[in-house]
């Protein structure tokens, strides 16, 4: 406690001297939020709406959620009065004490809970309490270069990601190649990153809902070996992601257009890209597939928090309930078509946490684009919202995620087998675990 | 010197005395009271002895961090120092076109770590680089400095060398310092170009060579913020390299910032201080072998 005691003092002292503030506190009477900007008129709107509505005013503190600052910021008891995060975050930060339960929020403010996606919400909930208001949700997509596919003898329409046999089969047919340099990547499994997707094709979550690590079971494995050998199939690993890397995923120039890739799953937000860039592009959106064939997806997206010890709590509940209530998204999506009809590009929807906000802006708000393959592609989006599974929350999420990260390199780098190198980040999770505990 | 004079420059120095008690001397009191604790920056520091140093010497990662580190010392202090001097020589030889060649060997050193760590990202790349263009032109086929884990230190040696022009500047001012009687004497003596810098120049700006030797040991011990930019950041792939760019400083970051084990981070930084400490003491063994000063050794 003296160590803390003194810590503490150190801190303000130093913060005193600076004649500085402290990251998220409070200026005035204002709601302090962190990690929330306004880039753009989905964010402006609502803000505004909520400032309207309460006569509150708002001191955003900018960019993405800075761990450092924020455990900062609660440490010294000026935390912000709301913090927008990855809702990835969220179980340790739950676990840490770092944010409230919001059970009394959503209770007293009459939130509908049951109207938020399943997958999002319980990546925002710990020890069976809410921790946070899901914001935006983003779903994998399959996005496969029609005119590769079709020089392949392959029939986009007919990409199948269940069969991983065939899909390696398949990858190495579609792979480019000029002497010994890449020019095409067939399909890209886009691992290390989407491992838990491949395991969820397989039935198998790599965290229980006790946020317990299961990295060494046998669907793991198999995932692990099968997207392993997608890879082998088309290139050396180092020649891979140094050929991956080239891409300007963002720009007109993008590795559909250029013929730079046939294949692979990405989240919703790039067909926005895709439709502000290149709209004519030729590509076919698919769902992902399960082992069994049935269309799956892997889920995830930003959330609404109030820290321990906000100095707000009660307008900190009004406003995130406010941002992620069905008027407010509702708003915000007829604002934004407005402003990309301005720039005569195409609105391709907004996908959020919430369904009923989803009901509403596909109904009134999105009209079909006139781009055929992206407006399918928001349709395979709109169908597999309620198919989506996601991370479940854990105490130790980000070690987790190195450990299966460093497992699947060590693989596809040939320095290990699949089941020893998945024992290994297994042990490394857990050890992290009981440590944490 | 007068109690009145003695308090006069206590008073001019007390800035600096107060900067290093709350900014240096306070954080590692502070780290090292800490390194004895688990502490998530949430709940109050928990005293756990020497746990977090004992977990040190089981931490597998700990011996990766420090061979990644050491090796990449080993490889760019050398590398930097050498061809700072071979610049600093070939400055010397430009007469009165020095100046502008020394502000343009020194621009580079101006440039953001981030911006020249996104810049050799594309310089590197194995498929598509420059680097490895030019060296398919004479006929060699380049590795994968960037993905390849056997090629990303020596890459990222590569890019250090980007700002050698801060300390081939440093060498420059030092061989101006060289007095032209020694090297007429020697070139009497029949010494030609080479021996001239190698008996004359070398011992006679050597502690110039010491000190930057030192500098750069211990920046590179330290070396962190281009690496974590290429290898490290969000969306860069962290662990697709098999850890052969995590760098201790990196390691440290991460358990402190990313796992928040503040009290393991602080224990592993006291280590690093003790490595550095040990590095420091061998070079300064060293350097009174090989380091010349005319007149009284400082």
């Amino acid at each position: 406690m003296r160590a803390r005691v003194l810590l503490l003092a150190g801190l303000l002292v130093l913060g005193g001297c600076a004649g500085a503030r402290l990251p998220g506190s409070d200026p005035g009477d204002a709601l302090t939020v962190m990690g929330f900007g306004l880039p753009d008129e989905i964010a402006k709107t609502r803000v505004d709406l909520f400032k309207k509505q309460s006569g509150v005013e708002l001191a955003l503190s900018e960019g993405k959620l800075d761990a450092q600052q924020f455990l900062s910021a609660v440490a010294v008891k000026q935390p912000p009065d709301v913090v927008y995060l990855e809702r990835v975050e969220i179980g340790s930060y739950a676990t840490q004490g770092a944010i409230q339960p919001l059970d009394a929020c959503v209770k007293e403010r009459g939130v509908d809970v049951s109207a938020f996606r399943r997958s999002a919400l319980a990546q925002s909930s710990a020890g069976g309490k809410l921790y946070a208001l899901p914001d935006f949700n983003q779903v994998n997509l399959m996005i496969v270069n029609n005119a590769a596919a079709r020089a392949a003898g392959v029939d986009p329409a007919a990409f199948a990601t269940g069969d991983w046999a065939r899909l390696a089969d398949l990858a190495g047919r579609l792979t480019g190649r000029d002497g010994g340099r890449l020019t095409r990547i067939g399909f890209d499994p886009k691992v290390p990153e989407l491992l838990p997707m491949w395991a969820r094709a397989a039935g198998v979550s790599i965290v229980d809902d006790r946020g317990n690590p299961h990295l060494d079971d046998p669907g793991v494995v198999e995932a692990l070996a099968a997207t392993a050998a997608m890879v082998r199939a088309q290139a050396d690993w180092g020649d891979y992601r140094a050929f991956r890397e080239t891409f300007d995923l963002f720009g007109a120039k993008n590795p559909y257009v250029v013929d730079q890739l046939a294949a692979m799953p990405i989240e919703t937000w790039y067909l926005n890209v895709l439709a502000s860039t290149t709209p004519d592009v030729d590509i076919t959106v698919l769902p992902p597939l399960d082992r069994q064939g049935n269309p799956y997806t892997w889920a995830g997206g930003s959330g609404w928090a109030i820290p321990k010890g906000a100095r707000h709590p009660d307008r900190a509940c009004a406003f995130i309930a406010s941002m992620t209530s069905v008027g407010s998204w509702v708003a915000a999506a007829k604002a934004r078509k407005a402003g990309l009809v301005a720039k005569n590009k195409p609105y391709t929807g907004t996908f959020t946490g919430n369904r009923l906000a989803d009901e509403r802006i596909f109904a009134e708000v999105y009209e079909p684009v006139r781009y055929p393959a992206i407006a399918r592609g928001v349709q395979v989006a709109l169908d597999l919202q309620d198919r989506a599974f996601s991370h479940l929350p854990s105490p130790v999420g980000a070690e987790i995620k190195k450990a299966y990260e460093a497992a699947t390199t060590r693989v596809l780098l040939g320095r290990q087998s699949p089941r020893d190198s998945l024992a290994q980040a297994q042990r490394e999770a857990m050890a992290a675990l009981d440590w944490r505990r | 010197m007068t109690v009145k004079q003695a308090r006069l420059g206590y008073g001019f120095l007390s800035p600096w005395i107060l900067g290093f008690l709350l900014f240096t001397a306070g954080p590692m009191v502070a780290s090292a009271a800490l390194s004895f604790t688990r502490y998530d920056m949430i709940s109050p520091p928990e005293y756990v002895g020497t746990d977090n140093y004992r977990r040190l010497l089981e931490d597998p990662k700990i011996a990766t961090a420090l061979v990644n580190t050491v090796v990449y010392t080993a490889l760019h202090v050398p590398a930097a120092i050498v061809l700072a001097l071979g610049l600093a020589a070939l400055l010397r030889r430009a007469g009165r076109a020095a100046g502008i060649y020394r502000t343009i060997l020194y621009l580079p050193v101006m440039t953001p770590p981030v911006a020249l760590a996104a810049l050799f990202l594309l310089l590197l790349n194995g498929q598509h680089g420059l680097l490895n263009a030019f060296l398919g032109k004479i006929g060699v086929d380049g590795p994968n400095w960037t993905t390849d884990p056997t090629w990303i230190k020596p890459g990222l040696v590569i890019m250090s060398l980007w700002t050698v022009g801060s300390t081939a500047v440093l060498y420059l001012a030092a061989m101006a310092g060289v007095p032209n009687d020694l090297h007429e004497a020697a070139a009497l003596d029949g010494a030609g170009a080479w021996h001239r810098f190698r008996h004359v120049t070398l011992p006679m700006i050597s502690p110039t060579i010491y000190f930057t030797v030192i500098v750069n040991t211990i920046a590179s011990l330290q070396f962190f913020t281009e690496a974590y930019a290429m290898f490290y950041t969000p969306g860069s792939n962290a662990s697709n390299d098999a850890d052969a760019a995590l760098f201790y400083v990196i390691y440290l970051f991460q358990q402190a910032f990313t796992f928040l084990h503040m009290g393991y981070a602080s224990a592993m930084a006291w280590l690093l201080f003790l490595v550095i400490a040990v590095i420091t003491v061998i070079q300064v063994r060293v350097s009174r072998r090989l380091v010349h000063y005319e007149g009284d050794r400082p």
